[in-house]
């Protein structure tokens, strides 16, 4: 006796804008390609495996949980989030890893980063950096074990098959002959020895600094600029706002250069700090990841800010000779609480919430 | 191992002080949560429940020995509020809610014979002896007491017809699966 | 625009920006639809209680006279679009989502469309403004920007309040209309007449004409017939979505803020669209009721798009068949492409608020499937309320519909900027109308649940009453009894203290 309910009815708005999450992922997978590319010609052979291999565990994992879940498989691969996840993964990573640390880590970052949460948008730490991580405090080793630039073409450079073995690790030779450090490495090792900065940076087997990034590093970290183009890009699209870039780096450039100008021979300059390491990569591609950092545009300086600030204090005091990484999960873990205390205020509404006075 | 000892002695014994002073300052009277249960009744007693009247429900959800979901004419909002009181979670699409009913007398059928004004418990039934009865429909709580009652089964509960006004856009269909957490 | 304006005036940081779709309908003349044979006029086409038909079926009306009153506080009267004869009053499907059916009084027209006696005012500003919110009102002149509420309520409200400014409403934000654009393009003395008349009845000193800057000749048209009045501007505002929701084009005009939970008059503005305006002048210069509106008819679907005059109660399938539909429309709109509302069929009638009927191609009309929330932000920064939309459906999705009530899903205006842009396509607004529905439902039944407790304790208190007085009359006749037995014995055995004890007494 009850009417029938007439068929749902569709609901305004009749009309939708052009983005979407696969049109997202793809210009921010675009982005990466120049700094990729680069690395891969900077790293050769060895870096090109480990990429496919991260990416391929990644991907894989993603469509395991899938799956078990009973999800669609096909359509939700191909929004790009999973490939995206570990291709940031490969960037992270020295370049010259070997093959089980992308496969581990790939997996790792998809099955207990993302999907364990419930899927896309439910996790609550980055899942690159989950991975990251975990790589970092279970496999010291082979996580610090940087490569000197061998790019392809050149004479000392790994062939395809070469490479491949060099990967699958049945050439280690070669990567002992071809190890270096990183600046950070190198900087933190001769203060620990007793020698200071203004003695070790100039020294002949320093690490040099350069802009365009040929220098030993993790696969997709040293072309500082080239990343930062690519976050440009970003910005440029309107798929990423400035304020955690901004924040991050500034925040970062701020300590660096008050330390710096205190005691050049105890700390490095803020331009090595914004140019090394994963802070730009960090700045404009996993800072910046929707999910894990907070929606509103104070909310985001707070977290940028944040992510700088522990990023500095991590490089300077801390443990690890790189601090992007740990930075970015302790803010992910601040994110629900700064969404909490940081929402826009209400037309009409003061900041608490509570109706405006009327005034005529 | 004595410092570990005596460091979670101390540990232990300073929580339950804690503890103990809490349960005394911040102790709740058990019988009003009863009352409050009661107040977000319907209060019609009509029995549909089980028990005596709303009171007696409302004591039985507040020892727990009842459901909340007990009673037909509150329906689900009454469910939802009684399991956001009681800060218990209920699976809500398990209720059968078929949504408010008005009982509605069959003229062709009915005797005149009172009974049915008797149970009513908001004096919803209006008519005299040998006369046909009429449903007040805004006062009729669809309790259903006149049906039992009636010997013609004159007396028909209906669901209340959804009007434009009253229309409820339905929940989009597929919940995303970020929206399910 | 001067070049000061166009630099110093501060783009909105809130809502979207859809492509307008708005030519070639807009660019096209008016033209006047032809009467249809049969006209459904529902009791309901404004906010407030529905209209009491006060016609019977076969009597003969004619254009203007008034079929059903007003009823209740906020209520408008409904009048005769055409001349004819009453040929039914049943329920019929409303223009509504639902599909739910709706009363309505059909009229088989007689093809003469002959007036009924008018009583045109040559002066409005004469009369006391009372009497024009009076007129107004018994002419049935709702908002017609598509909120339909009462105008003249808000007569009185923006009287009683001493409202200063009236902002008129030519915002005309929503993709593919172009109705207010028209009548301002074609009608534009009609407009400022009829806002003056509006600032008379509600004691306004000045007049702000807000108009979306990409409506030129609307605004020229706007400005040339308002020259001669010093006391109203015509102000091009950005064309940006939801420019023409009240609360957005109060703050782009005035600088203003409306409280939460407060209304517009309260900070002495009141807000009235531009095609109200010109139906306030027909009511008092021409005496006419407002039984016709201008109706944009765009989409895809159409051949030949562009805006009509049609009678309110016209199928909207003899719009469609005026407009010439190519293919069968794969949805049809009524209203804005943002806000508007899907029609079951096209057998339903166009009613006051119906600012434009869209008929969309299959093209326009595809959904893209909704996928999970990634948390973006994009809904956010699109709010023009500064809301957190992801916030609040993540709330609804699991039915905390209180959870979402603290997010501020009260203050949400339904305008659809946050769905218009989520990457995921979640049917947000969805949320929020079922939310919202949800909890005024809620509300009703706590107000049922009340009722109900009054009604069973008036119940009880009946019974114990009844039972009293049915004490106290068997006490009474007992006494009775007893004293006139006592009467009889009287002379006997006067034994008064056995009354207390009449069964016993009964037993001897």
């Amino acid at each position: 006796m009850i009417p029938p309910r007439h068929a749902a009815p569709v609901a305004a708005p009749h009309a939708t804008g052009a983005n979407n999450v696969t049109r997202v992922m793809r210009w921010v997978s675009a982005a990466l390609l120049p700094a990729t590319l680069f690395g891969f010609w900077l790293y050769g052979w060895p870096a090109i495996h480990l990429w496919w291999i991260t990416t391929a565990s990644a991907i894989l994992g993603e469509a395991f949980c899938l799956r078990l879940r009973q999800e669609p498989v096909a359509s939700t691969l191909r929004d790009g989030s999973a490939l995206l996840t570990g291709w940031l993964l490969a960037l992270s990573l020295p370049p010259w890893a070997p093959w089980w640390v992308g496969v581990v880590g790939g997996l790792f970052a998809t099955v207990i980063g993302k999907q364990v949460f419930g899927g896309l948008g439910q996790n609550l730490f980055n899942p690159a950096m989950v991975a990251r991580v975990m790589l970092l405090i279970s496999f010291p080793v082979p996580m610090t074990l940087w490569t000197a630039p061998a790019p392809l073409l050149s004479a000392n450079a790994p062939g395809f098959i070469d490479g491949l073995r060099i990967t699958f690790g049945t050439l280690p030779a070669t990567l002992d002959a071809m190890s270096s450090a990183t600046l950070f490495g190198y900087a933190r090792s001769e203060l620990s020895r007793g020698v200071d900065l203004l003695q070790s940076l100039v020294a002949t087997q320093a690490p040099t600094l350069s802009l365009l990034g040929e220098r030993a590093g993790s696969l997709g970290e040293t072309a500082s600029l080239l990343i930062a183009a690519g976050g440009l890009l970003l910005l440029g699209l309107r798929l990423i706002t400035w304020h955690i870039p901004f924040a991050m780096l500034a925040t970062l450039a701020l300590f660096a250069s008050l330390m710096h100008g205190i005691d050049p021979a105890r700390y490095l300059s803020a331009g090595t700090h914004l140019l090394s390491g994963a802070a730009m990569l960090g700045a404009f591609f996993i800072a910046t990841d929707y999910v894990t950092s907070p929606n509103t545009a104070p909310g985001q300086l707070v977290f940028g800010a944040g992510v700088g600030f522990l990023t500095y204090v991590i490089r300077t005091w801390g443990g690890y000779p790189e601090g992007v990484a740990f930075a970015v999960l302790l803010m992910n873990a601040l994110t629900p609480v700064i969404d909490r205390y940081l929402k826009p205020r209400i037309y009409g509404r003061d900041r608490r919430g509570t109706p405006l006075e009327i005034e005529s | 191992m004595w410092l570990a000892i005596f460091s979670l002695t101390l540990l232990g014994t300073l929580l339950g002080l804690v503890l103990g002073v809490a349960a005394k300052h911040f102790h709740v009277e058990g019988d009003s949560l009863a009352a409050e249960i009661e107040a977000l009744m319907p209060g019609s007693n009509c029995g549909q429940c089980g028990f005596a009247g709303c009171p007696r429900a409302a004591a039985a959800i507040a020892e727990g020995s009842a459901p909340v979901t007990l009673c037909p004419p509150g329906g689900k909002a009454l469910a939802q509020a009684l399991a956001a009181k009681l800060g218990i979670s209920i699976d809500l699409d398990a209720i059968s809610d078929q949504g408010p009913q008005v009982a509605s007398v069959a003229e062709e059928i009915c005797i005149g014979c009172c009974r049915c004004s008797k149970v009513c418990p908001t004096d919803a039934i209006v008519g005299a002896a040998k006369q046909i009865h009429n449903v007040i429909r805004e006062a009729c709580t669809g309790c259903g007491n006149c049906v039992d009652r009636c010997p013609t089964e004159a007396l028909l509960l209906q669901p209340l017809p959804i009007t434009v006004q009253h229309w409820v856009w339905p929940k989009p269909a597929v919940a995303p699966a970020a929206l399910a957490a | 625009m001067g070049i000061f304006e166009k630099i110093f005036r501060r783009h909105p940081h809130w809502g979207v920006h859809p492509d307008d779709h708005k030519l070639p309908a807009a660019d096209v003349p008016l033209r006047v639809l032809p009467l249809p044979e049969r006209l459904y006029v529902p009791m309901q086409q404004h906010v407030g209680g529905p209209a009491r038909p006060v016609v019977l079926v076969g009597q003969r009306v004619r254009k203007g006279e008034l079929i059903a009153e007003a009823q209740g506080k906020v209520s408008a009267p409904v009048h005769a679009p055409t001349s004819g004869e009453v040929s039914a009053i049943g329920e019929i499907t409303a223009p509504h989502p639902s599909g739910l059916a709706q009363l309505a009084i059909t009229i088989a027209a007689d093809g003469a469309d002959a007036w009924c006696e008018r009583q045109p005012v040559a002066d409005p500003f004469v009369l006391a403004p009372e009497e024009i919110a009076q007129r107004t009102a018994a002419a049935g002149v709702v908002g017609l920007g598509g909120a339909t509420f009462p105008a003249a309520v808000k007569f009185n409200l923006g009287r009683r309040l001493k409202v200063t400014t009236l902002i008129v409403n030519g915002g005309e934000c929503e993709p593919y209309l172009s109705s207010d654009d028209r009548i301002m393009r074609d009608r534009a003395e009609e407009v400022v007449d009829g806002l003056r008349i509006v600032m008379y009845a509600i004691g306004a000193r000045e007049a702000l004409v807000g108009i979306e800057d990409n409506k030129p000749q609307a605004i020229a048209a706007m400005r040339a017939a308002a020259a001669a009045f010093g006391n109203v501007q015509v102000r091009p505002v950005p064309a940006h979505y939801p420019m023409g929701s009240d609360k957005q084009l109060i703050q782009t005009l005035t600088g203003k803020e409306v409280p939460a939970d407060a209304r517009a008059a309260e900070v002495g503005v009141l807000v009235h669209n531009v095609s109200t305006c010109a139906a306030v002048h027909r009511a008092l210069r021409h005496g006419e009721a407002l039984v016709e509106r201008i109706v944009t008819l765009n989409g895809g679907a159409l051949t030949r798009p562009g805006n009509v005059l049609a009678a309110i109660g016209t199928p909207v399938v003899d719009l469609l068949r005026f407009a010439g539909v190519s293919g069968r429309p794969a949805r049809l709109v009524l209203g804005g492409p943002m806000m508007g509302i899907v029609l079951p069929h096209a057998r339903v009638p166009i009613v006051k608020g119906a600012s434009g009927i869209l008929a969309f191609d299959a093209d326009e009309a595809r959904t893209p499937a909704a996928g999970p929330c990634i948390r973006c932000g994009s809904c956010t920064r699109a709010c023009p309320m500064g809301l957190l939309p992801l916030e609040m459906a993540s709330r609804i999705g699991v039915d905390d519909l209180d959870g979402a009530t603290g997010f501020g899903l009260s203050d949400c205006i339904g305008c659809g900027c946050c769905a218009y842009v989520c990457p995921s396509h979640i049917p947000l607004v969805q949320y929020f109308s079922y939310a919202k529905g949800e909890l005024s439902a809620r509300e009703r039944g706590k107000l049922r649940n009340d009722a109900t407790r009054r009604l069973a304790e008036e119940r009880l208190a009946r019974l114990e009453r009844e039972a009293r007085d049915k004490a106290a009359a068997a006490a009474q006749r007992k006494a009775g009894r007893d004293a006139a037995r006592a009467a009889a014995g009287a002379g006997v055995r006067p034994l008064p203290e056995r009354v207390v004890k009449p069964a016993s007494e009964a037993a001897t």
